[in-house]
Order: structure tokens, then C-alpha cells, then sequence
């Protein structure tokens, strides 16, 4: 299943398959080890359309909802 | 022989500076033209080495301010060697920072940092494999603990006399020949020359389309530029992806080639520190604990600083009427003695009590890697004042002082966000005019009004962010944090950080501290100071503040604590509270914290966000302390 990293839930493992914000998105998240292809576990959920803690490659990263809208993956 | 130290945040770039630097160097902030570095010189062989920290970078292609100065630090200045600190326990991803450094072909040195967290985590690194690989030396080091610093600069040292380069890897074939192509066309136009680069580093570069060097060159040669968008689109119509994103997935591929090569898991060894964020970051309970670790946090402030401010601030009292004795009071001697003794006194007695506890809780707070998991917690309230999480960071190192968290800002993205950080950072309440709430509020009326006066303030914080995204609308990026491991705080380290921030109470506050309160002891003897205060007249009025108060607020803007010491000296006698009632002390304080702010803020915000802006944040602070203080006055 395609969604956007902000729509999965807790504990779910998902795969990135595209980050549509501009270049300096892509290079932000790709410094932070976020890129193509990578597999990302999704942590935590803040409330109130708080933020999104990802584990990725051993590191623990947090994301903006706005930010995460913007990153499409693959469930399962 | 100069040495950078290079690295991604939280690496412990600044563990491994504030080893060597620690007590004994001379730590010199030089001011670049908007960031400052830390510098030290120490001595190793009888060879002075010089020792550069520069700001955390994830890569070299990037646009955040604190990145980009790292950057041209690196490209601007002749190093001899660069460490690359990398946190051995995120080795995948750091490899990436480390290719990008050998593409510059500076001699450099690998500093597996943290190597013991790794191995608690059950990576084990092949550390003369990767050496191999790299060709360059790689040296396992737990900068908390002190072990290795020896042998790592010893190491760099020895690149440094080589001038030894290590290797640099080849991407996928098409890739590599683009690269050659590109490399060939700037080798003729002569252009990586005048940015003191390789051929190969531009041409990557130039196809990842950074900013920073993309700009330089569109009103250039117009050219070379077309050659430079032959090329990406080639990339991009081959692999079916922006030219960025096939250059930084083949650093990427090569990284974990390279990391799966040398490392071997094991099962990792659980800590009890790995279940804390079930607590800390935990939806409701995170937010209990942030609130209770605060509340604690200043409690045990106020505390230590109360027991050794009363006995302390008595003796020094003492001491006057005893010279009093021996020399006429009427004299202008004596009026220097006195001024002296208050200023003395003053950093002593009240200052330094409450300041050494915050900054050592401060250090051991940032040290435990508590900070970024508070901006997790607030991002959605920071949201609503349009801003983001990451804003946390400035406005928490605010609470020490103002001038690290405007610098601090430039951790956020757009400029917009940096402005209205800024200005909010002004008005949170420094170290110093904590020690104004400390020893006056809380100290003479009650922890209780100490108490109010910062809720007020955050009230006050958050209505002015609401005005200000207001009159500034735009869509913010939204957060891209690190969430960095646990780290049990070391002591020494963070004596060490404590240290290097009391330093500059000591040597620049507290003398002018002392100069202060001995011209206001001059200005007294003259009666020089009857003048000014009947110049303030009108505002004290207002604010139903003793007459005497006047001088006292020209003082603050040097410093804030001064206008406290000050306003302790022109009433003549420690116990305030006999001469001003606690309406006028809490108006008093509420005028001091949101007033103007000090001289050190005002150059570095002029720095940061411009005359203009400065210019607006002072009338804005003033106009607002106007108006608090007066309805403090008549409220409270």
C-alpha cells in the first residue's frame, strides 16, 4: 500500500519511495540518512498533529507532520 | 599547523574541542563574518597546533547558515588536516560527510567517536579495514572518558607533516564518466582554482546543483552553465531522478558497501537509558516530566543560590561601615573603596550563586541529549505561534543567555522563522535577569511572585509571536530533527562547557560590574546622579518607582544584572524591602526583563537580522516594558 509517512501508524516498517518537496527537502533528509529506497520505522506520534519520530538506519529522527506529508512510502 | 574539526551534529565535535581547549587554553571566539568558531592553541611535541570547531554538518551540499559557514570555512582557510568526528554508533550514515570531505583531498584523519556506545549497541567496526579502504588512519576514540584524544591529534599531527591524502571512491560507472566530463570542461576554464577546490568536488557539486556555488556562476559565464545542465539532464533522463538525488544515492550505496564490509552486529546489550523515552517523549507523561524537570530545575537553583547569597551579601555589607570607620565617608575615596567593595560584592555575592547552578544544570540537561526530545514535545504549541520545534533550542539557551540563543537560530531554516526567534528570544529571561528575579522577587516578596513573573513572561512571549507571524504570514518548513541517543552526562565535561560560559561573567561582566558601580559611586559624590534621575523622571513617575531608580536603568542596558547591583547601591542599603514597597520591586523587575535589551544582544542581533530589524526589536521591547510595568504597577 502507497501512503504518506504522516498517514502510518505507530510501529509499522514502511519504504521511502519518493520525497516530493524540493532540493533542499531531499538534502536535508538525505544528511539525515533519509533517502530513496530506505527503510524507515515509524516510533512515535505526538499529539495534537504534533510531530513523527522515525527510526532510520539506527538514528532516531523527528519530522514535521508537513514534512512527512511529503514523503510518499510503501506499507509492508 | 592548523586542524579542523569536521563532523555531523551531535557527534561530539565540541567533546573532543573542550578536552583539549578545557581550562587551561585560551578560548578565543573569533567572529567570522556571521558565525563565530571556537579557537584554541595548545601544544603537542613542542609544535603549537592550532584547533579550529566548526558548526555541525550532515553534508557538504547544504543550505542551512551554521552548515554553509562550516563549509567555507573549510574551502577559505588552509587547513592542514581535517578530523572527521564521526559517532561510531551511526557509522552508515556519517561515511557519507566522510566521502564528501576526501573529495576535497585535505589530509584528515578518522575519529570513531564513541566508539564504547557502538559496542554497547552491538556494531563492531573493522577499524584497520576501514583504515584500509579510506587510506586514511582511522582512531577509535570515548572523548567523555578522555581516551584517545592523545593518539587521535598525535595522528592528525602526523597526516599534517605527510600532507598524506587519502583515497577517493569511484561512483557507478556512467555516473563517474559524467563526472570526468564535467571535470575536463572546469579543469580548462581554470574555474575550481578560485574556489580553491578539486576539479572532481565542483563538478559533483555543480551537478547536485548546490546553491552556493551554482549562484556564483549563473552571472559568470553562461557557457560552462549549459554544459553544467547538459550534464544533469543526461543524469536525470538515465536514472529517472533529479541529478541530487543519483549523486547523493550513489554516496549512499557506496556508504553502506562500505559499512557492510566493516561492521559486524552482535546482539546489543539493553540500557535503562534506551527505555526513557517511553517516559520523556511518552504523549502525556513527556509533557508531566518536562514541566516537573523545570520546576525542579529552578527550584534547586534558587535554592543553592538562596543558601550561599544571605551570608554572603551580610558580610560584604559588613565590611563598608568598618572602612567607614578608618576613612571619612565623606570623602571621594571613600566613594571609590565603597564602589569597588558593591561591584565586588555584587558578582560574588548575588551573581555568581544563582548563575554557576543554572549554567552546570543547563550543561548537563544539553549533554544528556534532552533538549532536541523538548522540541519533539512542542513542536505542535510552537506551531501555533508559526513557528516550529526547533525555535525550542534558542528560546531553552535563552534562558542562559541571550547572545548564544540568537546565534542558535541559525539552526532554522528560513529567515522569517530566525526573525521571530529572535526577537522572542530577547525577552525570555537571561541568567542575569534570573538573578534579578532570584535575589530581588523571589529572594524579598516569595518564590510564588519569582514564579509569576515567568509565566507572565510566556504569556507574553506567546502573544508576541501570534502578533509577529501575524504581520508575517508564511507557510513554515516544519521540522527535520535529530533525535540523538542518550548520553550519561559526564561531570568533568560539563564542569568544563559551565567553565567556558562563567567565563564570560568573569572577565567581561563582572569588571564592567565593578567599573559600573564605582562610577555610580563617582557619579554620587558628584551629584551628577540627581541630574539623570531628574532627566528619567517622567518614566519613574510612571512607573511609580523611587526617584534613584533612574540612573540604574542606563546600567541595565550594559548589563542587565547590573541595574539591580546598581539599584541595591543608589538606595543605599542590601534590604530593599525597607525602602521600596513590593509593588515597586515587582514593577521594577517586570520593567528590567522586557526592556531593551543588553549591549551584547544588540550587536549580535545587529549582526544577525540587520540594523532595521534591531532598531524595531529595541522600540518594540521598550514600548512593551512601558506598558507591562505600568499595569504591574497598578495591578499588582
Amino acid at each position: 500500500m502507497i501512503t504518506t509517512l504522516d498517514l502510518v501508524k505507530e510501529s509499522q516498517k514502511v519504504r521511502v519511495i519518493n520525497i516530493s518537496g524540493g532540493w533542499g527537502l531531499r538534502q536535508r533528509l538525505g544528511g539525515l540518512g533519509i533517502h530513496f529506497g530506505d527503510e524507515i520505522v515509524i516510533k512515535k506520534s505526538a499529539i495534537m498533529h504534533g510531530p513523527i519520530l522515525i527510526s532510520v538506519h539506527g538514528n532516531q529522527v523527528a519530522l514535521g507532520r508537513g514534512v512527512a506529508r511529503k514523503v510518499t512510502v510503501e506499507v509492508g | 599547523m592548523k586542524i579542523a574539526l569536521m563532523g555531523q551534529q551531535n557527534s561530539g565535535k565540541s567533546t573532543i574541542f573542550n578536552s583539549v581547549a578545557g581550562y587551561k587554553a585560551v578560548t578565543s571566539n573569533f567572529p567570522g563574518k556571521t558565525v563565530t568558531y571556537n579557537l584554541t592553541k595548545f601544544n603537542l611535541f613542542g609544535q603549537t597546533l592550532e584547533l579550529v570547531d566548526l558548526p555541525g554538518t550532515y553534508s557538504l551540499t547544504s543550505f542551512d547558515l551554521a552548515e554553509l559557514e562550516a563549509r567555507k570555512y573549510l574551502l577559505k582557510n588552509s587547513v592542514d588536516v581535517v578530523i572527521d568526528v564521526i559517532d561510531a554508533s551511526l557509522l552508515s550514515r556519517s561515511l557519507e560527510l566522510t566521502l564528501q570531505l576526501l573529495e576535497l583531498k585535505i589530509p584528515m584523519v578518522i575519529c570513531l567517536n564513541m566508539i564504547d556506545e557502538a559496542d554497547r549497541k552491538g556494531i563492531k567496526i573493522d577499524i584497520e579495514k576501514l583504515s584500509k579502504i579510506l587510506d586514511v588512519p582511522v582512531v577509535p576514540v570515548i572523548a567523555v572518558k578522555g581516551k584517545g584524544i592523545k593518539e587521535l591529534f598525535s595522528t592528525a599531527y602526523k597526516m599534517g607533516e605527510k600532507k598524506k591524502i587519502g583515497k577517493t571512491l569511484n561512483f557507478s560507472k556512467d555516473v563517474e564518466e559524467v563526472i570526468e566530463k564535467l571535470s575536463a570542461q572546469i579543469k580548462e576554464k581554470q574555474i575550481s582554482k578560485e574556489f580553491n577546490v578539486p576539479e572532481r568536488f565542483l563538478a559533483i557539486k555543480y551537478l547536485e546543483n548546490d546553491r552556493y556555488f551554482m549562484e556564483d556562476f549563473k552571472n559568470r559565464d553562461k557557457k560552462i552553465f549549459k554544459e553544467i545542465n547538459y550534464f544533469q539532464n543526461l543524469l536525470k533522463e538515465v536514472h529517472g531522478r533529479p541529478p541530487d538525488v543519483v549523486i547523493s544515492s550513489e554516496r549512499h550505496h557506496l556508504s553502506m558497501n562500505i559499512y557492510e564490509s566493516v561492521v559486524s552486529l552482535t546482539k546489543p546489550h539493553a540500557s535503562l537509558i534506551d527505555y526513557l523515552d517511553n517516559v520523556l517523549m511518552h504523549p502525556i507523561l513527556g509533557y508531566i516530566s518536562l514541566g516537573l524537570i523545570f520546576y525542579l530545575f529552578f527550584n534547586l537553583v534558587f535554592k543553592v543560590g538562596k543558601i550561599v547569597e544571605e551570608p554572603l551579601l551580610n558580610y560584604f555589607y559588613s565590611i563598608i561601615p568598618l572602612i567607614g570607620k578608618s576613612i571619612n565617608t565623606d570623602t571621594l575615596l571613600f566613594s571609590v573603596i565603597s564602589g569597588i567593595i558593591q561591584g565586588l560584592a555584587g558578582g560574588i555575592a548575588i551573581v555568581l550563586p544563582y548563575l554557576f547552578p543554572f549554567l552546570f544544570g543547563l550543561a548537563i540537561l544539553e549533554d544528556l541529549g534532552y533538549l532536541p526530545r523538548i522540541a519533539f514535545l512542542m513542536d505542535a504549541f510552537l506551531h501555533k505561534i508559526g513557528l516550529h520545534g526547533k525555535a525550542i533550542i534558542p528560546f531553552i539557551l535563552g534562558y542562559g543567555c541571550t547572545v548564544p540563543a540568537i546565534m542558535a537560530t541559525r539552526i532554522l531554516e528560513s529567515e522569517r522563522d530566525r526573525f521571530i526567534t529572535s526577537v522572542l528570544a530577547t525577552m525570555i529571561p537571561c541568567a542575569a535577569r534570573m538573578t534579578i528575579i532570584f535575589a530581588l522577587v523571589a529572594f524579598y516578596i516569595s518564590p510564588k511572585a519569582a514564579l509569576a513573573i515567568y509565566i507572565l513572561n510566556l504569556i507574553v512571549i506567546i502573544i508576541s509571536g501570534k502578533i509577529l507571524s501575524r504581520l508575517l504570514p508564511e507557510v513554515t518548513p516544519g521540522m527535520i530533527l535529530e533525535i540523538p541517543a542518550y548520553h550519561i552526562p559526564s561531570l568533568k565535561v560539563a564542569l568544563a562547557k559551565t567553565w567556558l560560559r562563567m567565563k564570560e561573567f568573569i572577565f567581561v561582566a563582572w569588571p564592567l560590574l565593578i567599573a559600573g558601580s564605582t562610577i555610580l559611586s563617582l557619579l554620587h559624590y558628584f551629584r551628577a546622579d540627581t541630574l539623570i534621575n531628574h532627566f528619567f523622571s517622567p518614566l519613574t513617575s510612571l512607573l511609580g518607582l523611587p526617584l534613584v531608580v533612574g540612573t540604574t536603568l542606563i546600567f541595565g542596558i550594559l548589563r542587565k544584572e547590573l541595574s539591580m547591583l546598581m539599584l541595591i547601591q543608589a538606595l543605599g542599603t542590601a534590604n530593599v524591602v525597607s525602602v521600596m514597597s513590593t509593588t515597586q520591586i515587582m514593577t521594577f523587575t517586570v520593567f528590567i526583563i522586557f526592556y531593551i535589551p543588553c549591549v551584547a544582544t544588540i550587536a549580535v542581533l545587529w549582526r544577525e537580522i540587520g540594523s532595521k530589524r534591531t532598531l524595531f526589536t529595541i522600540a518594540f521591547t521598550f514600548i512593551l516594558a512601558i506598558i507591562l510595568a505600568t499595569i504591574t504597577r497598578f495591578v499588582y
